[in-house]
């Protein structure tokens, strides 16, 4: 974990852009940079926690996107004669009380919880990226009010959140969509806004905005890139919390409703004969498992490479 | 001191406040009559007309809000419609089996996770370094509601060791700690992962200092320097994070509820939602967010205490 945090001396000219030095030309500049990206290839191809952590993520989005090619029988086909079963042949993964076959379902269920991530963590990004860069760049009384907001949905522990939200609505992917998104935005949007303040002042800036550049592009095209790193990285340690809040959701019957296959519907099904086959909640804890380890391995590993001063602060 | 303590406090008293805004707004969002809603759709209409009447809700809607503020100062948070007894009653029955399992859990992971974090630190490196780093990564990956379905399954039905379902038998002390051990557990495991990692690193850093160099000089003994010294400027990042971590101990605190089936806040929440009981939804959850930002509240004035920098930044 924290041993790799060293930095390393790669002996790179400081870039920047508007004066360089005589002696140094622009192909020399182009040539560090790439150094430097073969130098962090290597630190993170050697990091055995980073390399794990992406066999699992690669394992879980292809499982998840061929599942309907992988899986050995319909995630619905009912064979009540051999329910509940153990692991056999047949079935790998046992079945449930319906004679469903397990590891047909939780490939199915992988998809559910893909889909969830997937939507989720983007829009969280996209929107806790553009409301930071606003309370970071705009006026001051904006910045409170946003900090407020962002204060007080933190203020909410998820699942109490989510239980009053699904109590008015009734449980849906789209309700669960919803609690993921709000509930992911201010941690995105206070990195954003942390990084966009430290922007501000900078000369290039400033040079940008004296040229009379609108806010709109000052934000787009270059606080943008400066502040998007830190948030993609962010976003791999976030997956694991969005899926573990879907399954545990379904789990208590709050988030995707049967017979939809989803890892918390089945580890709910398996809950309810934990006595008769405890296969069951097994099989279904295995892939939570998996994926958010893999997820959590690759944001550490990326953090420890791209970001070494992340590792402290949060 | 005094002007950090006033402005946290405020700043919280206006985070709960925004918090009662966004509970009671949820609940005005149901389409739909409220007394039709919460007495089903077979109630009579005298029986309608007297909860309308009970509960203000001829009133105009900002009208309601204000005197559900005002009664919640005095602590008085509504009327069950089911079993017609006050909300904050049946709330205080209940509070204790929440808090006890919440200091259970979070006192085990904080007497094994600190000693395991100080001691990796010291010697890094060691077997019991790699051990702890191991045991944490693995711990903080897995879900607490697994853990806990997972826990009920190895010591309750197959072992048979402990009880699962129920809080124990009242006033039967031995009976009520043995119905606690395992929820105990599953909240408390990704927790003595989370702070020996957080201690072990911040110990590395605070035991490189000159101070810690001087205090070995002056021919202390290596227990009083790590403990007396630099564990007390190390367990400040620790604070912080247990105060922020606080929200997902309840979380985790819920399912544990929900899954064996304990008495507490989180079972009342639950039980609340599926029986679309809105006055203990809504009191239910203020107390539980309440109890969060309270904590949190603590966390940072501990921190302010002992850090005098953290003062000025606010």
């Amino acid at each position: 974990m924290s041993e790799n945090r060293s930095e390393p001396e790669t002996g790179i000219p400081a870039v920047d852009a508007s004066g360089l030095p005589d002696h140094v030309t622009e192909a020399d500049i182009r040539e560090s940079a790439a150094r430097e990206r073969r130098e962090k290839l290597r630190m993170f191809l050697t990091n055995w926690q980073g390399l794990i952590g992406l066999i699992l993520v690669i394992l879980f989005f292809a499982s998840a996107i061929f599942a309907p090619w992988i899986a050995p029988y319909d995630p619905n086909a009912l064979d009540v004669p051999s329910r509940l079963s153990g692991p056999t042949w047949d079935h790998p993964a046992g079945t449930d009380q319906l004679g469903r076959d397990t590891l047909s379902r939780l490939l199915y269920g992988g998809r559910v919880a893909l889909k969830i991530a997937a939507i989720g963590v983007s829009v969280a990004l996209v929107v806790g990226l553009i409301l930071g860069m606003i309370a970071g760049f705009g006026p001051r009384w904006l910045d409170n009010l946003l900090l407020l907001a962002f204060d007080t949905v933190r203020a909410f522990p998820t699942i109490v959140l989510a239980l009053a939200m699904v109590a008015l609505t009734g449980p849906s992917l789209g309700m669960v969509l919803a609690i993921v998104i709000i509930t992911s935005i201010p941690q995105y949007a206070r990195v954003a806004r942390t990084a966009t303040l430290t922007l501000k002042n900078t000369d290039f800036i400033l040079a940008e905005r004296s040229l009379g550049a609108s806010m709109t592009r000052t934000l787009l095209h270059h606080v943008m890139p400066n502040v998007v790193g830190p948030l993609l990285i962010l976003a791999a340690m976030d997956v694991p919390v969005v899926v573990t809040v879907e399954a545990g959701l379904s789990f208590l019957g709050l988030g995707v409703l049967p017979p939809t296959a989803s890892w918390g519907t089945i580890l709910n099904e398996g809950y309810l004969v934990i006595r008769d086959a405890p296969w069951m909640v097994i099989a279904g804890g295995i892939p939570l498992i998996l994926t958010t380890l893999g997820f959590t391995f690759l944001g550490e590993a990326l953090r420890d490479v791209f970001d070494p001063r992340m590792g402290k602060g949060r | 001191m005094l002007f950090y303590l006033t402005k946290r406090l405020g700043l919280s008293a206006v985070v709960i406040g925004l918090v009662v805004l966004v509970l009671f707004s949820l609940l005005h969002l149901i389409p739909g009559d409220p007394a039709t809603i919460a007495l089903g759709p077979r109630a009579t209409p005298e029986a309608i007309a007297r909860y309308a009447a009970k509960m203000h809700l001829d009133a105009p809607v900002w009208q309601q809000f204000l005197i559900y503020v005002g009664n919640a100062m005095t602590g008085d948070l509504g009327i069950d419609v089911f079993s017609d007894r006050p909300v904050t009653a049946i709330i205080m029955e209940r509070i204790g089996f929440t808090l006890a399992l919440v200091c259970a859990g979070m006192g085990w992971a904080m007497l094994l996770g600190i000693p395991l974090g100080c001691l990796a630190a010291v010697k890094p490196n060691s077997w019991l370094d790699r051990v702890t780093g191991v045991l944490s990564v693995g711990t903080i990956a897995v879900p607490s509601f697994l853990v806990s379905i997972w826990a009920l399954l190895i010591f309750a039905v197959h072992l048979r060791w402990l009880p699962a379902i129920g809080a124990g038998e009242p006033g039967d002390t031995a009976s009520q700690l043995r119905h606690l051990i395992l929820p105990a557990f599953a909240i408390g495991l990704s927790w003595v992962g989370y702070l020996a990692r957080m201690v072990r690193a911040s110990m590395l850093e605070v035991m490189g200092e000159n101070y810690i160099r001087s205090a070995r000089a002056f021919g202390l003994r290596p227990r009083r320097v790590i403990f007396g010294y630099a564990l007390r400027v190390a367990i400040l990042p620790t604070i912080t994070l247990i105060g922020m971590g606080f929200g997902g101990l309840i979380s985790s605190t819920v399912f544990a509820e929900i899954i064996f089936a304990r008495p507490g806040i989180g079972k009342l929440i639950f039980d609340a939602v599926m029986a679309r009981n809105f006055p203990i939804v809504q009191g239910a959850v203020l107390v539980a967010t309440g109890l969060y930002i309270l904590v949190v509240l603590f966390s940072d004035i501990l921190i302010a205490w002992f850090d005098p920098r953290v003062r000025e930044s606010l």
